[in-house]
């Protein structure tokens, strides 16, 4: 308990994914908090590499968290910009009404 | 070994509750700055571990940038105003319990794989060293960054170049009725396309093409 190990990192970054998987499924409201759902996955991906690469003594796993880092970067930008695009068109955008594709 | 263990339920239980409070809480805004909060307390745990850089990266790109940009949408959007509960609608109800159960089965999926993994035991001997403990994290980083992973590098210089272009492209509008100034076609304009000299018949006048 008071020796912090490898696993109580894995489990941190379990917890995490799993609220920011929920946030995706049972969210009602609107686009922006899917979004900030899927970047604590990416939150939670990254405390696992930086975990591992800390407790196995190798910095790879701290290059490819800069990488995830970049790429959700990317993602907000792009993400966000969709957004207000489709907020410019329909002036909404709570999960439900977006229905245009009827999928 | 005692303050370890202190700073690290510390940070991961605020980490945890502001995750939850992300997804839960009713207004926009609130779950912009505790999305702020999770990623500083999360960053803490990195630099408290030994990964100073990424941990500085991540408080400059999601704090400084992101989240900024996430409050900036919200702000633009007005997104306030759209007060919808959670839970409440009456067509969303029945995603609930099946999203519920497959979160809750990812969960125990995960917590089951990480629990029962060992490390194989002859890792330490097999895996590649690349610690140095004479230099700093940063450095470390820089050394293998530019040197084994220059490609990949560059390859995520391009996908922000991508990003960049791609948000201007979409939220850029063409708007029509705005007179602007052309000075390559004002400076190259001569009396020969700029004066014209008619003869006026007379009861017919002069009709003007511009």
């Amino acid at each position: 308990m008071i020796d912090i190990s490898l696993s109580h990192y894995l489990t941190l970054g379990v917890i995490i994914f799993t609220i920011g998987v929920i946030g995706i499924f049972l969210n009602r409201k609107n686009i922006i908090v899917i979004l900030m759902s899927i970047e604590l996955i990416l939150l939670s991906v990254n405390i696992n590499l930086v975990a591992f690469s800390i407790f196995l003594n190798d910095i790879s796993g701290q290059i490819f968290t800069l990488f995830i880092l970049t790429v959700a970067a990317a993602e907000a930008a792009i993400g966000l910009a969709i957004i207000v695009v489709y907020y410019r068109n329909s002036s909404t955008i709570r999960v439900e009404e977006i229905n245009k594709l009827k999928g | 070994m005692l303050a370890h263990a202190i700073f690290f339920y510390t940070f991961s239980f605020i980490a945890i509750i502001s995750a939850i409070m992300v997804t839960v809480s009713k207004n926009t805004v609130h779950s912009v700055f505790f999305l702020i909060l999770d990623f500083i307390s999360i960053s803490c745990l990195f630099i408290m571990i030994g990964a100073e850089f990424l941990g500085m990266i991540m408080l400059i790109v999601y704090v400084g940038a992101v989240a900024v940009l996430f409050l900036f949408v919200v702000m633009m959007l007005n997104v306030s105003q759209q007060k919808s509960q959670w839970f409440s609608s009456r067509e969303s109800s029945k995603h609930i319990p099946v999203g519920l159960i497959v979160s809750v089965i990812i969960f125990f999926e995960l917590i089951i794989v990480i629990g029962g993994w060992k490390y194989k035991p002859d890792i330490d001997t097999a895996m590649v060293l690349n610690f140095d403990n004479n230099i700093s994290n940063t450095h470390s980083i820089g050394y293998v960054l530019y040197t084994d992973y220059i490609h990949v590098f560059q390859l995520s210089g391009m996908i922000l170049l991508v990003a960049m272009v791609g948000a201007i492209v979409l939220t850029f509008k063409q708007r029509s009725g705005i007179k602007r100034q052309f000075y390559f076609k004002q400076i190259s304009r001569e009396k020969a396309d700029g004066v014209e000299i008619t003869q006026v018949e007379s009861n017919k006048g002069v009709i003007l093409d511009d």
